[in-house]
């Protein structure tokens, strides 16, 4: 985007943080070996302190977090957890009794002892007790009154409302469907027109907005996409539309950006980067929208330089009619989140994974924390988002989520690997696979 | 009434002879509380009013100025809205002066979503009167933030249910000489040019869209926006688009350019991925492109596709594993 002429607004402020961007860069790959390694390295210990400090207290400034303590929860619990690390027993049935004053007894969980149950801190409350773990976690959700709650929200036009009289979005859309996906109490009622309100939200650019009409975006884009592929219908999304948007929001910097033409965020790296891990997974309905036979393999991780159909080490054979759930003989919506994440990622990265992790290890990690860019400040929000969007760059090359990444796949030491997580519901992986069994058993 | 005015003018509710009859009642955080915030005094005192009038549903004036006061403590709070607007409907208030209220508290507050749902709710009940005020108060959001997300959506949603299309694309002019890469500039351009029910519909504006757009290209071949709605005026059938001399033609020019040609490129290859078949002059310029950077050798012709592949890794290299696999996914048609 160098200007013609006069920049815009928008080109200057682009220069700026591309200033700001390379001149940490041109730092630190000016420094000897030895010193420059310490720049790439997770600073573990001093994120968990960080994390774990601000389930306790915050200033009177997280006021305006008042109606939305669940999600520090989440973003608190969800990023320990990407850390590889835990919190005591003591705070763990903490969080489990505050969640529990925040569900209502007709369903849904609100921002705090006595709200109003909201879909996105219903999300929050869900991903946070499934992240703890353990009986009596999971066994403190109840999914009846959910699933109520769930269809309240639901509105004629397909959307559902993120509370009682609230606004409708893609959110929304996707908070509802990803939680009563992970509780297994999804089906045909509430599903009903989802897909024709987000087929709707997908825009010229490519890319998902928050509603029909409204600029592709990021955020909207991961929650689109993810609520489709739960509710099996993501072959109704023009997806090599999609992943043409998506692959153009990664900047020269290595971050991505929300929409067009605006400034990267390091929260970016989760929404744009699990979208294109979520399109990975999907190679038979890409082939088939793009009118291509299955029986070429294209996962390389010898990645751009190999211009030859490399097979992986392992397998010769695609697994992919049995794996992709748009083919398999699963009915109704059970299980689409199993289905999915049990199928191999038989696309390679598509978007560049060690850019990624070189703006967030150099740019958006602070002495504790992690933040937007240089010159914001950390949140919890970033520090969640950030690390999944990490821990995505980990896993981004590996065909099967049981297996570890390689070392050429992680920047930094290889001590720096984050735990995986379940791209559709952004929840560790093996946190995911404890609520599965139990959400699937008969007894639950 | 702002956070300044509750420090300086505040009298605590226990103080106020109106309130005496109601007891306040605390936040039932449990015994062991996590993520707790360091309320101060006046908000933990005003939200347990509101807690007791919230529980007993008492929608009274003086609950609605005690939303008042909780809103402007934590305008994110959207139990105490959703009150406010069973308050509202209650008392039939004169939603003109709530709009004043939303204009007090919006500048402080741009990317509050309770806010722009409760100004959307509140439009609707004044109907279509409310059209050009809104429009009014998104453009002054506009001149700080043109790209306010929020604020897109209720001046779409504005247009869509209250009408009022007759300056949309002038408007969308405006900011584009403001400046021409603003994404949701572009975004709304297309809404109008497909929405609006003053223009026909995109089948009557295509034509000129194109001519606009083409220049928009000419004038910043690097600005993403207009070469994806160039696309988008096409409904992504990006064959017909380059079967468009006008179209085919200001792509050879970008890569007659020497730079800036990213784009036009990954306009092309969709084209050529769909059978699409260049003129000479569009092939000579990819072709001028290939040779002056270091890549293999080719001479057939019917791998014009994968060549476009080659020089995309070479020249948007943050994309290199995309373009390489675009590589892989050309029909044998295209090859």
């Amino acid at each position: 985007m160098e200007g013609n002429g006069v920049a815009t607004k928008s080109e200057e402020e682009q220069f700026a943080v591309w200033n700001q961007v390379f001149r940490i860069y041109d730092l630190v790959f000016g420094l000897p070996p030895h010193a420059q390694a310490l720049h790439f390295e997770i600073r573990r210990d001093n994120h968990v302190e960080y994390l774990t400090r601000g389930l306790s207290q915050m200033g009177p400034g997280f006021s305006v977090m008042d109606a939305t303590r669940p999600w520090v929860c989440y973003w608190v619990m969800h990023s320990i957890a990407l850390l590889g690390d835990c919190v005591s027993d003591k705070l763990e049935n903490d969080i489990i009794d505050f969640l529990q004053r925040c569900q209502d007894p007709n369903g849904g969980y609100g921002g705090g002892p006595g709200q109003m149950p909201h879909l996105a801190t219903t999300y929050a409350a869900i991903n946070t007790l499934i992240t703890v773990g353990g009986i009596r976690s999971l066994t403190s959700i109840n999914r009846e009154t959910l699933y109520g709650f769930l269809l309240r929200m639901k509105d004629s036009g397909g959307g559902f409302r993120m509370h009682d009289g609230g606004e409708i979005d893609v959110r929304a859309c996707y908070t509802a469907i990803s939680v009563a996906s992970i509780l297994n109490i999804l089906d045909h009622r509430l599903i009903q027109g989802t897909g024709d309100y987000i087929m709707r939200c997908q825009t010229y650019e490519g890319g998902i907005a928050g509603e029909p009409g409204s600029e592709a975006h990021g955020g909207y884009t991961f929650c689109g996409l993810a609520a489709m592929v739960l509710m099996n219908e993501v072959n109704r999304l023009d997806l090599p539309q999609l992943i043409n948007w998506i692959v153009f929001r990664q900047g020269v910097e290595g971050g991505f950006q929300g929409r067009t033409n605006k400034l990267v965020d390091g929260c970016y790296s989760f929404w744009q980067g699990a979208a294109i891990a979520i399109i990975q997974r999907l190679r038979s309905t890409v082939m088939e929208q793009l009118g291509l036979p299955l029986s070429k393999t294209d996962f390389s991780q010898e990645g751009a330089a190999d211009s030859s159909n490399s097979d992986q080490e392992e397998h010769s054979e695609p697994e992919s009619s049995v794996n992709d759930i748009c083919q398999s003989e699963v009915a109704g919506v059970d299980h689409n989140g199993d289905s999915f994440i049990k199928a191999l990622q038989e696309i390679g990265p598509l978007f560049n994974t060690f850019g990624l992790q070189q703006y967030i290890l150099l740019c958006t990690q602070e002495e504790a924390g992690f933040r937007d860019k240089p010159g914001k400040s950390r949140d919890h929000y970033h520090t969640c988002y950030v690390l999944s969007g990490l821990s995505i760059c980990h896993y981004a090359g590996t065909r099967n989520i049981d297996r570890p990444p390689r070392t050429q796949d992680i920047m930094g030491p290889y001590s720096n690997l984050l735990e995986p997580v379940h791209p559709l519901y952004n929840v560790v992986f093996d946190k995911y696979q404890e609520a599965f069994r139990f959400f699937s058993s008969p007894e639950s | 009434m702002d956070s300044e005015d509750v420090k300086e003018n505040r009298v605590p509710f226990s103080n106020r002879s109106e309130w005496s009859d109601i007891k306040p009642v605390p936040q039932d955080d449990g015994p062991n509380p996590v993520v707790v915030i360091d309320y101060k005094d006046e908000f933990v005192e005003t939200m347990d009013y509101f807690r007791a009038v919230y529980m007993a549903d008492e929608r009274t004036p003086r609950s609605l100025d005690l939303t008042r006061e909780a809103i402007s403590l934590n305008p994110g709070n959207y139990t105490v809205w959703q009150f406010r607007r069973l308050i509202l409907e209650h008392l039939n208030v004169n939603l003109h002066e709530e709009l004043q209220f939303m204009d007090q508290i919006a500048t402080k507050n741009p990317k509050n979503y309770q806010i722009w749902h409760h100004r959307r709710w509140i439009a609707e009940k004044l109907g279509v009167g409310a059209a050009h005020k809104e429009l009014e108060f998104t453009r002054r959001v506009f001149s700080q933030d043109a790209k306010n997300y929020h604020a897109w959506s209720h001046r779409q949603w504005v247009l869509l249910n209250l009408g009022c299309w007759e300056d949309e694309l002038s408007y969308c002019d405006e900011l584009f000489n403001d400046d021409i890469c603003n994404n949701s500039a572009w975004n709304q351009r297309f809404f109008v040019v497909t929405k609006s029910p003053l223009l026909g519909g995109l089948d009557v504006m295509r034509d000129s869209e194109i001519m606009f757009t083409i220049k928009a290209i000419l004038a910043k071949p690097g600005n993403e926006s207009p070469w994806r709605y160039l696309r988008g005026l096409y409904q992504n059938d990006a064959k017909s688009l380059l079967n468009d001399p006008r179209v085919a033609s200001v792509c050879t020019e970008v890569l007659l350019g020497g730079s800036q040609y990213v784009h036009a490129l990954n306009l092309v290859l969709d084209a050529l991925i769909h059978q699409f078949q260049p003129g000479e002059d569009l092939k000579g310029a990819i072709e001028a492109v290939y040779s002056s950077l270091d890549l293999p050798d080719s001479t057939s012709d019917s791998e014009l596709a994968k060549r476009v592949c080659f020089i995309l890794e070479k020249v948007d290299p943050i994309r290199a594993s995309y373009w390489h696999w675009r590589k892989t996914t050309i029909p044998s048609q295209a090859l």
